[in-house]
């Protein structure tokens, strides 16, 4: 293999290099500095006279006495079955002590889309013991939804009693868990390791930790080696396998300075205009496929600059994602753990994972119902405020009760409370019953008959 | 307009340059959208820019590993689609790869540099000739058909080739690539015609549409209608239900053949209608909807440049239905995720951009493309329209983004999502009081006709109520429901009803997922006859507050629900009469 010292110019993240051979794109380099040490990095542009490389680790000591070599190949993830349990850097190098993974394939990074002919529909329901959203926004196997959450909320330990918590009804295996850190700080990290060996769930992990102070161009690859590993670990090993990815908002911050390093004309607020099917490439690899038995459910976490969902970050995300989870910081203010808004919460897929199949026949009336009685106290909130309580009419009165009732009942619970379905419903219900039934409009007779606590004489009706 | 083999066929250049999905080719003489073949591995190209000795080409597949001074061969043909016998219930990427091909060519991930036509050339179909020995034809004429699906696949004569008499005509089974008609100028016929799909297919004439597209859905029906040939947008922020929408229209609109393009969206979603739609059954000839439909799926990951191809490829298959005669509708969801695939392939290509960073030639690219709907005399003299229903996503939500204000000026139905209304689970959550539709006019005579004369007043009559009760829902945010007159009490009633009753409509129920003409306009009258009531009792001395809580009215909503519903709405009906009533005497 050829080395090259003909580096002409080196700008940020980018080394310039002249006369090569044919390079092709998307190729992985390795850059010798004069101590030895070697840097990766890889082709963004090719021709005959330039190479553009993006180097994934700081460029210092890069200077134009450096070797380059082009390796003939795009990135790849060496993956094994005893990954699981290891400990991985975001540039994908054993961290734990451990010995180096022996890779029973190798395998491109950037994966290749799924034929949509090929997937399957997802409709597993999967119970997170979390009312707000087992109840309101049901997640299912092969599904993708983002946590949208604000600096210094409890996104971190939602997203952990998710994986702790999450099952599928009848079924004993666990999930394994693919965990992907992008720019998050040490004590962040030590928060989830803590949790993950704390309930024994590291045996059945993967972690990879691109940490605050690593270099930011290697979060460019993190969460596609991630998702190389999560795709191996379901469509190969069968296994079912919850990806989490956090933060994306760090993810999304390299992608923007890679694109500042190379001038390319910048899109809303300075990010790249193909920033949408750059995070599609991450998010789409999710799902399940006709005939295999394994699964991708990702949960990727991103916090929300100012609170501002029209952001792009989180408002190009929602437009790929199944939906989202949104965290509130008036609720979590309120005290309220977890803080999740239901209002601009939503699954898209839960259709597909509810009913008499999945869960309970009459779960997507109850949840239409609490959503719209939610929301009308919830504005009535508003109204208060104005004109005090005394003048509001007395179904006007019952609504604002409710939206009380609702947070603190339905929405509170522990961080260790794991939640069946059917509590989840039941508590429903009986929130409720605390409206006259004619204001139930969003519910059939037959249902309301059959499980609102009045008539249903405490009988435990299930299924 | 003819699709000729050109003299570089076969040419090869050599690749200078890669850069994502743009390459620079040297020593190639081609024309514009040629189609070229890039690499050792051929992957498909098009070519978009010609400079000096350079020849810039976006390529359809991912070009890692791709290195300069590979070969680059140009077809000299533009990108052109097959049409013929097998287009029907075919699901399609964005450059009408058939994805069940691709699955068995190459596994459940799309790898590159596989090719497949776009129709199934040894399948045979059964020809009925129309036309004799001896007739004249010419181009679009029909000379004989196919039984396709439950739907007839007409077979016409390509509009490119030149008419003449016919020498002879066969009957009986056939591939696409047999010969079944010759012309005495010499002009030999095929079932399968190709046509490029960047140009417009030529029609007699184009009209003007006086037939409304019914959807089944109340709002879209009854508030905002759009006619068969006419054009609609809906804009809305993501979870506002654009999609959902979308996939009502394609299940229950009345077209006969339904086109949907899944451009750069997700594919668990294709994948949703890909499980529903067989099926489904169309609820006019009880058939799987899937016989009458045409997917194109070119999800979000799938490369960039077959995105911004697969909105030409789907309304040139829509043409080609309507010039046999069809009311094609074709929904194109997104088409924000299209003019973000032009966004792109312009950055790369370095041009000066226009606003927020989309190319100045953004709304001329969206004009030219809703200009392609229309109701026409199509050639063979039958009268065909492709109606449009293009989803936007704006960024956040904001409406005065390039995308949705450019499509704006062009669509004529505007229904616009609200992120509020989904909230609260109003779906579909388009907001009435910022939603037009210009067809309202020329609909007019039809809705007369075809529902009733009282139709039209109906209407005028809820939107008035509910122009009236977001004024009125001003002041109750300041002063209270209750300092409200009384009369405007009733009338915040009755909004709520309109809203409740017939505007909510849920897309999951098996009754309420669809809702006929017929149906709507007893449910409207049904509320308009209880506003009457209302208001007479409260002129007669009865407080609103006792007309709004009488019992009956509470069944109201379930109406929806109940298929054969005119025996329980005539009881709700009479009970609400005797309440009101009641309370009348008591007053």
């Amino acid at each position: 293999m050829k080395e090259y010292r003909t580096i002409s110019k080196i700008a940020g993240p980018l080394v310039f290099v002249e006369k090569t051979e044919p390079v092709g794109y998307g190729e992985l380099v390795n850059i010798a500095l004069w101590d030895g040490s070697i840097k990766r990095g890889q082709v963004l542009d090719t021709s005959d006279s330039l190479v553009v490389v993006q180097v994934f680790e700081t460029t210092a000591g890069i200077g134009r006495d450096s070797g380059v070599r082009f390796l003939g190949e795009t990135i790849k993830m060496p993956v094994g079955k005893e990954m699981l349990g290891r400990i991985l850097s975001g540039g994908g190098k054993p961290i734990d002590g451990g010995p180096e993974i022996v890779p029973e394939k190798r395998l491109d990074i950037t994966g290749a889309a799924i034929n949509p002919y090929a997937r399957a529909s997802p409709e597993e329901f999967i119970q997170t013991g979390i009312s707000t959203i087992d109840g309101t926004n049901t997640l299912v196997r092969g599904q993708k939804l983002p946590i949208f959450s604000g600096a210094g909320l409890p996104h971190n330990n939602i997203a952990l009693q998710i994986a702790r918590q999450s099952k599928v009804l009848g079924s004993q295996e666990a999930f394994a868990v693919v965990f992907a850190a992008m720019g998050i700080t040490k004590e962040e990290a030590n928060h989830f390791m803590q949790d993950f060996e704390r309930t024994g769930a590291l045996e059945r992990a993967v972690v990879f930790l691109n940490l605050a102070d690593d270099p930011a161009v290697e979060r460019i690859i993190t969460p596609r080696l991630a998702l190389t590993t999560a795709e191996y670990l379901a469509f190969e090993l069968d296994m079912h396998v919850l990806v989490i990815l956090t933060d994306m908002t760090n993810y999304c911050e390299a992608l923007r300075q890679i694109g500042a390093a190379r001038e390319e004309v910048p899109g809303r607020r300075g990010y790249p205009g193909y920033m949408y099917t750059d995070l599609a490439g991450i998010y789409e690899r999710a799902g399940i496929i006709k005939g295999k038995k394994g699964s991708i459910t990702q949960f990727p976490i991103l916090t929300m600059p100012g609170d501002d969902i029209t952001h792009p970050i989180p408002d190009l995300t929602g437009y790929i994602t199944e939906g989202q989870i949104v965290v509130s910081r008036e609720l979590h203010r309120k005290g309220i753990y977890p803080p999740i808004n239901v209002l601009p919460s939503l699954s898209r897929l839960m259709n597909l994972g509810i009913g008499k199949e999945h869960t309970r026949e009459d779960h997507k009336k109850v949840s239409d119902q609490l959503y719209a009685a939610y929301a009308e106290g919830n504005d009535l909130r508003g109204l208060v405020a104005i004109v005090g309580k005394d003048a509001l009419s007395e179904r006007d009165r019952m609504f604002l009760e409710f939206a009380d009732l609702f947070e603190n009942r339905f929405v509170r619970q522990g961080y260790d409370e794991d939640r069946s379905i059917f509590e989840t419903l039941d508590g429903g219900w009986n929130l409720l019953a605390t409206l006259p039934v004619e204001q139930l409009v969003r519910i059939d007779r037959d249902l309301i008959n059959k499980y609102h606590p009045k008539f249903r004489q405490g009988a435990k009706a299930q299924g | 307009m003819e699709v000729k083999e050109k003299k570089e066929k076969g040419q090869e250049g050599v690749l200078k340059r890669i850069a994502g999905p743009v390459v620079t080719a040297v020593n190639i003489d081609a024309h514009m959208y040629d189609v070229v073949k890039v690499g050792h591995e051929e992957l498909m190209g098009e070519v978009i820019k010609i400079q000096g000795d350079e020849t810039i080409i976006q390529v359809y597949e991912d070009t890692s590993g791709i290195r300069p001074g590979e070969p680059v061969t140009n077809t000299g043909l533009s990108l052109a689609v097959e049409l013929g016998p097998g287009l029907l219930t075919s699901i399609y990427d964005g450059i009408q790869r058939p994805l069940s091909v691709l699955v068995d060519k190459m596994g459940d991930f799309i790898q590159r540099g596989v090719s497949a036509p776009g129709l199934d050339h040894q399948k045979k179909w059964e020809f009925r000739p129309l036309v004799k020995e001896g007739d004249k034809v010419s181009p679009g004429t029909i000379i004989g058909e196919v039984q396709e699906t439950n739907i007839v696949h007409r077979i016409l004569v390509p509009p490119n080739v030149q008419g003449g008499t016919v020498k002879s005509i066969k009957r009986g089974s056939f591939t696409i690539e047999e010969i079944i008609c010759t012309l005495d100028s010499g002009v030999e016929l095929t079932m399968m015609q190709k046509w490029p799909v960047r140009v417009p297919r030529p029609v007699m004439e184009k009209m003007n549409p006086t037939i409304p597209l019914i959807t089944g859905q109340r709002i879209l029906d009854g508030l905002f209608p759009i006619a068969k040939g006419g054009t609609a947008a809906i804009p809305g922020p993501f979870g506002s239900g654009k999609t959902v929408t979308q996939q009502q229209l394609a299940k229950w609109s009345d077209a006969e053949i339904v086109v949907y393009i899944g451009c750069g969206e997700r594919g668990n979603e294709m994948t949703e209608v890909l499980t529903e739609f067989p099926e489904l059954e169309d609820p006019k000839t009880g058939k799987p909807l899937m016989e009458r439909t045409v997917l194109i799926a070119n999800t979000s990951n799938m490369p960039v440049a077959a995105r911004e191809a697969s909105v030409y490829t789907g309304i040139t298959i829509a043409e080609y239905f309507r010039d046999m005669g069809y009311d094609v509708s074709l929904m194109a969801d997104s088409t924000s995720r299209w003019a973000e695939a032009m966004r792109e392939i312009s950055s790369r290509l370095e041009e000066m951009p226009g606003e927020e960073g989309y190319p100045a030639y953004l709304a001329a690219r969206l004009s030219e493309f809703y200009e392609r709907a229309g109701l026409v005399k199509a050639l063979c003299g039958k009268n065909g329209s492709v109606s449009v229903i293009g989803a936007v996503s704006p960024p956040g939500g904001d409406f005065s983004e390039p995308v949705t204000q450019n499509t704006l000026r062009i669509v004529k139905v505007f229904w616009a999502l609200d992120a509020k209304l989904s909230q609260r689970r109003h779906f579909p959550a388009i907001n009435w009081l910022n939603s037009y539709s210009l067809y309202l006019d020329t609909l007019h005579d039809w809705y007369d006709k075809e529902v009733s004369p009282e139709w039209n007043v109906l209407r005028s009559w809820a939107m008035e109520v509910l122009q009236k009760e977001a004024e009125l829902q001003e002041i109750v945010q300041l002063v209270g429901s209750d300092a409200l007159p009384e009369a405007e009490q009733l009338t915040i009633e009755i909004a709520r009803m309109i809203r409740e009753i017939f505007l909510q409509q849920n897309a999951y129920d098996p009754v309420d997922t669809f809702c006929d003409m017929a149906k709507q306009y007893d449910m409207m009258k049904a509320i308009k006859g209880f506003a009457d009531l209302a208001y007479a009792a409260q002129t007669a001395g009865v407080s609103p507050a006792q007309i709004i809580s009488i019992k009956s009215k509470n069944d109201l909503p379930q109406i929806k629900f109940i298929k054969d519903y005119k025996p329980e709405l005539e009881r709700i009906q009479k009970n609400m009469d005797s309440e009101i009533n009641t309370l009348r005497s008591s007053a």
